[in-house]
């Protein structure tokens, strides 16, 4: 029999304090589905994504009731498609569309693939389909977009950096109606992943299996009510108390992704051991920060804290999971938490700050809106940045910024449910282009050669 | 395969009857119950076989979040894996 306060602990977890499986993802290679022409490509990927994700949205709904957690997302991510799509590359947008139609048949909110991976260089091919972008996230509903620009081992390719602020700019125009809402679905890597469950930024890598399924775990809400219980403990206690938490909820992502492969006909890939908020109240990764004794997020000793917690997240999740995998860390969406977008009305937390806290955590500078009228290569500054971030400290840093047509400072932009309510925030005005149009390549730092 | 029903809610008379015979109908066995009462709370576990159900194990959870809101209690029924584990190493 089990210990009843255990059974109660797992059942509060889940009933008050939002414990949830955040996504079950698959991963589909669709290098087989490659033909001669961008048209038949484009049908032979949307059969295959629809025949091997078929039963992904029944099979989530079964262990859901089974085991009794909520499984929130259901979602697929596919080898990036300008791979898929290298011989006809003016074909991409016919098998994003194609991408979307499966999404949209299976049932699920997002899928992940519309990449391109040019980190050391950008081929031809992928030129053209980076012009894309834009348009493909306009005309699509679920597809999602992101593109590796610089990593560890090679650097920060500043030609494909300088592209993105333009792609980045012209996509919130090509969706001024939504507010920009375009670049919600787009993300700027440095150090991307293989294995990412999580959207935007998801892809099938190429050194993957065929089909795969990666879990994604959530717990904000259950770390915070645990450190309410010690109030007056000191910092070893709290991370320990972390660790355990962290643990629990990853065992819970294990043992659902262990299931789901084995109903889905799947290889089980990872669980990604990430605290993701949601921007309702409870599940806020800004509140365990002020619970650990923050005013307010964005005040001096954020950064401590946010890297104490990410640190103990990682250590607890470790040994729940046999492979852990993606991004694996704190998230800090800004629209998607509840406790950044009261910090961000206030003015108490900054872009600024922001970078400083990726630095320490998953993932980077995540869905934040400035304002519209922000010059496109500023945008590809504030890139640079956060890739200089990741590559330098061997980590995933990611830019997922919203220049919101038409707005400024002081104004908000609801994208609704998931993607939440950003307040538009202030960024340094001053010129960098003259850095930007440089281009080149920032060489890989001096650590990356271990051989 | 075992399974564990939790029942919680206000204190009230013939839960567990309720709750036990909607169980024995549905096939599945009553192998330990524990219980306790916190203020006026009252919190009930039960360690059920589910090798002879009638139903899919999703839709007696379903079921019996339904006899929950009948009854004014709230009442679920997992798979024992989940709190292996998440309680066990």
């Amino acid at each position: 029999m089990f210990n009843k306060f255990d059974v109660l602990e797992t059942i509060d977890m889940i009933e008050r304090e939002h414990l949830d499986i955040r996504t079950i993802t698959m991963g589909i290679s669709l290098l087989p589905c490659v033909r001669a022409t961008a048209r038949e490509t484009a049908q032979a990927v949307h059969d295959t994504v629809c025949r091997k994700a078929e039963n992904i949205v029944k099979v989530a709904g079964q262990l859901s009731g089974e085991f009794g957690i909520p499984i929130v997302n259901k979602r697929v991510s596919v080898t990036p498609v300008s791979l898929v799509c290298a011989a006809f590359p003016e074909g991409a947008p016919l098998v994003g569309r194609a991408l979307d139609a499966a999404a949209k048949e299976l049932g699920i909110d997002f899928l992940g693939g519309y990449s391109a991976l040019v980190h050391k260089g950008t081929a031809d091919y992928e030129k053209i389909f980076l012009e894309s972008i834009p348009e493909l996230l306009a005309s699509t509903e679920r597809v999602c977009s992101s593109v590796n620009v610089a990593s560890s081992k090679s650097g920060i390719n500043m030609d494909a950096v300088r592209a993105m602020g333009e792609i980045v700019k012209r996509t919130a125009e090509a969706t001024r109606d939504k507010d920009g809402l375009g670049c919600a679905k787009l993300v700027v890597f440095a150090n991307a992943v293989e294995d990412n469950p999580f959207m935007a930024g998801a892809f099938h890598g190429v050194g993957e299996s065929g089909t795969v399924i990666n879990v994604g775990v959530s717990g904000p809400g259950v770390v915070k009510h645990a450190l309410e219980n010690i109030p007056d403990a000191n910092l070893n206690d709290c991370a320990e108390m972390i660790k355990r938490t962290a643990f629990k909820i990853t065992r819970a992502g294990q043992l659902i992704a262990k299931e789901a492969a084995a109903r889905l006909g799947a290889e089980f890939g990872i669980v990604d051991l990430s605290l993701a908020p949601t921007p309702v109240m409870g599940d806020s990764v800004a509140h365990i920060l002020e619970e650990l004794g923050l005013e307010c997020v964005g005040g001096h000793g954020t950064t401590a804290a946010l890297a104490m917690l990410n640190d103990a997240v990682k250590k607890g999740g470790v040994m729940a999971s046999s492979h852990v995998g993606g991004l694996s860390g704190a998230f800090i969406p800004v629209s998607e938490d509840i406790g950044m977008i009261e910090a961000a009305d206030k003015g108490l937390l900054n872009i600024d700050k922001l970078e400083a806290m990726t630095a320490v955590c998953s993932v980077g500078l995540d869905m934040i809106a400035i304002p519209g009228d922000t010059p496109a290569e500023t945008i590809s500054a504030i890139i640079a940045d956060e890739a200089a971030i990741g590559t330098i400290n061997n980590k995933t840093t990611a830019v997922r910024v919203i220049p919101v047509p038409g707005k400024g400072v002081g104004e908000s932009v609801e994208f609704g449910g998931l993607l939440g309510r950003a307040p538009i925030m202030p960024v340094n005005r001053t010129d960098s282009s003259r850095f930007v149009r440089r281009g080149g390549r920032i060489p890989a730092p001096i650590h990356s050669n271990k051989n | 395969m075992r399974a564990v029903v939790t029942v919680t809610g206000k204190d009230k008379k013939g839960i567990i009857a309720k709750v036990s015979s909607f169980l024995a109908e549905k096939g599945v066995n009553v192998e330990d119950i524990s219980q306790t009462i916190l203020q006026e709370y009252f919190a009930m576990i039960m360690l059920v076989d589910i090798s002879g159900m009638t139903e899919e194990l999703s839709e007696l959870a379903r079921q019996c979040e339904e006899l929950g809101k009948e009854i004014g209690m709230s009442i679920r029924l997992q798979h024992e894996a989940i709190f292996n584990a998440m309680h066990n190493i």
